[in-house]
């Protein structure tokens, strides 16, 4: 009886102490969230099954495994079952063809699902990619689908501008940029072989600097991703980039990636003031000058450094209309904006039509953070990192600061 | 508010003033303070927090109050390595900074010893000195 009591007090304490942490999302009228799991820890990105399972790739071991599942066995809204697997941390995670997808930092497994879209074995995933360049700063890798038995890998590159000492004042950029031989863009591989590495893959697209968000458009068929772009204009040459402007730029992007394209990084960077692609100080530039000619330009541009995680096509008929073919963008939130207040911290929505912006990108689910203005992003209580779509058409944002993860649904006719 | 109040909030802040100045004096903590912002607070942040996953913070951490010579190299040779704070893993790379002046080490120094905590004693020009030729 006294262990009745005890659990019963343990129970309301963890309900107070939930019920502390969690927010009030801001939506769109005729939208509601909820909460559906939470004090995951460093939940990246996610992914939910036909039956409505969510996966979530965690990026810092819970009780010595990296992959949570989450599975609602009595069909009440709630999940009440949990499957912890996979002994590695990282941020990728898809479903596709019968398979699970997981990315560790170097890796990606996969794991067969069978008719119950049960695991086959949790235990034993076949490893279809290895030996990829992990080198701390922006290793995470990111991993979308296609619908011809293709995985596409970001490998983001391991500097902020590839200069001959990375992020050291007046240090100049290299020429040409030796990262980009096995990083700073997208890598295709094949979802059927197992062992693949850089000789069995593809570089399918260069001059991305670190793209966290990415993912397949169904309408259009084709790769559109986001890109953290480029720290340090104001810190590094401030007689060209103000505080003010420094905090402004570059842009963060969205780029449509057609096979073999090139970015133009560490050379260029999006300046979404002036509509052009500026040559990086490093490289001789001065804040007009234009260059890398033969780069694509983005189909958008946001404030800077904002960090856009994840990005998610809107493939339901739930939400409204004007949802259909557009983007989800989560932004995990700015930390170099100092002395300005550090933005970001939401999901955005961007209206599309056949793969091309028809309107401008609008917040779409903020209060995240807990607070108003946030001057270090450590005082936000959420941060959003993964976007996923549910069966019925809501979608699921991920946050990777206390491990919450929201369902948001629309209510309204 | 009581006037105790009041005095009880002024006690305190008299008391924790006269803390954070100990060992250093105002012209070396104004400096300092000044090549922080400049230099530090982009990456580190105002409070001196870092950020989460990718910045180490420099409060309660040995590498900013403990061995000063060690505290020292980092500015002039840059880290590059994984790091454990306050129980977190970091790798972001940190430039070095050997293009300040052995006074300007010392004062951004002496102000993030005597500002993050647990208070550490100042940093002179002559140590930093000692270290850039040691060293390069």
């Amino acid at each position: 009886m006294r262990s009745i009591v005890l659990l019963a007090v343990c129970f309301l304490f963890t309900t107070l102490i939930s019920a502390q942490t969690s927010v009030t999302l801001q939506l769109p009228e005729g939208f509601g969230a909820k909460q559906v799991a939470a004090d995951w820890g460093r939940v990246r990105h996610i992914a939910v099954n036909q039956n409505g399972d969510l996966y979530m790739k965690l990026d810092r071991l819970k009780q010595g495994y990296g992959i949570v599942r989450l599975r609602d066995k009595d069909r009440d809204g709630l999940y009440d079952d949990t499957l912890l697997f996979g002994d590695y941390t990282g941020t990728g995670i898809a479903l596709g063809n019968g398979f699970l997808y997981a990315s560790s930092n170097k890796a990606v497994f996969r794991y067969a699902l069978d008719k119950d879209m049960d695991l086959v074995d949790p235990t034993k995933p076949e490893r279809i990619v290895h030996g990829l360049i992990d080198k701390g700063q922006h290793g995470s890798k990111s991993i979308t689908l296609d619908n011809q038995g293709y995985v596409y890998v970001n490998i983001g590159a391991p500097s902020n501008v590839c200069q001959v000492k990375d992020r050291m004042l007046g240090s100049p950029g290299m020429m040409p940029c030796p990262l980009l031989d096995s990083a700073g863009g997208i890598w295709r591989f094949r979802t059927d072989k197992t062992d693949q590495s850089y000789r069995e893959g593809m570089r399918y697209a260069t001059g991305l600097r670190n793209v966290v968000g990415l993912d397949w458009n169904p309408f259009v068929n084709d790769l559109f991703v986001t890109v953290h772009g480029r720290d340090m204009l104001h810190q590094h040459y401030p007689e060209i980039y103000d505080a003010k402007l420094g905090a402004e730029m570059p842009a963060e992007t969205f780029y449509r990636i057609p096979k073999g394209a090139d970015g133009g990084w560490p050379y260029v960077y999006w300046d979404h003031l002036q509509k052009k692609k500026i040559l990086s100080p490093e490289y001789g530039g001065d804040g007009k000058k234009q260059g890398a000619p033969g780069a694509i330009e983005p189909l958008m541009g946001f404030p800077g450094h904002l960090a856009p995680n994840a990005l998610l096509f809107y493939r339901g008929d739930r939400f409204p209309k004007k949802y259909r073919e557009g983007a989800f963008v989560a932004f995990h939130g700015s930390w170099n904006r100092s002395p300005e207040v550090q933005e970001g911290f939401y999901v955005v929505f961007i209206p599309l039509k056949d793969g091309k912006p028809v309107g401008d990108w609008e917040v779409f689910a903020d209060g995240f953070t807990g607070k108003g203005k946030v001057a270090n992003p450590r005082d936000a209580m959420h941060r959003p990192c993964g976007l996923a779509m549910g069966p019925d058409g809501s979608i699921y944002v991920s946050d990777d600061a206390k491990g919450m993860v929201w369902k948001i649904d629309y209510k309204g006719k | 508010m009581t006037s105790l109040h009041i005095a009880v909030l002024t006690g305190f802040f008299l008391l924790s003033s006269s803390v954070s100045s100990q060992g250093l004096n105002s012209a070396t903590a104004k400096r300092g303070r000044i090549l922080y912002e400049k230099h530090c607070a982009s990456c580190h942040q105002l409070d001196g927090n870092g950020v989460p996953r990718l910045i180490p913070p420099l409060t309660g951490t040995d590498f900013v109050s403990g061995d000063k010579s060690r505290l020292i190299r980092i500015l002039l040779e840059g880290l590059n390595e994984r790091i454990v704070v306050q129980e977190e893993e970091y790798y972001s790379p940190m430039a070095s900074f050997k293009h300040l002046t052995d006074q300007q080490i010392a004062d951004v120094l002496s102000y993030i010893r005597a500002s993050f905590g647990p208070k550490a004693s100042v940093v002179k020009a002559p140590e930093v000195g000692a270290q850039r030729k040691k060293f390069q």
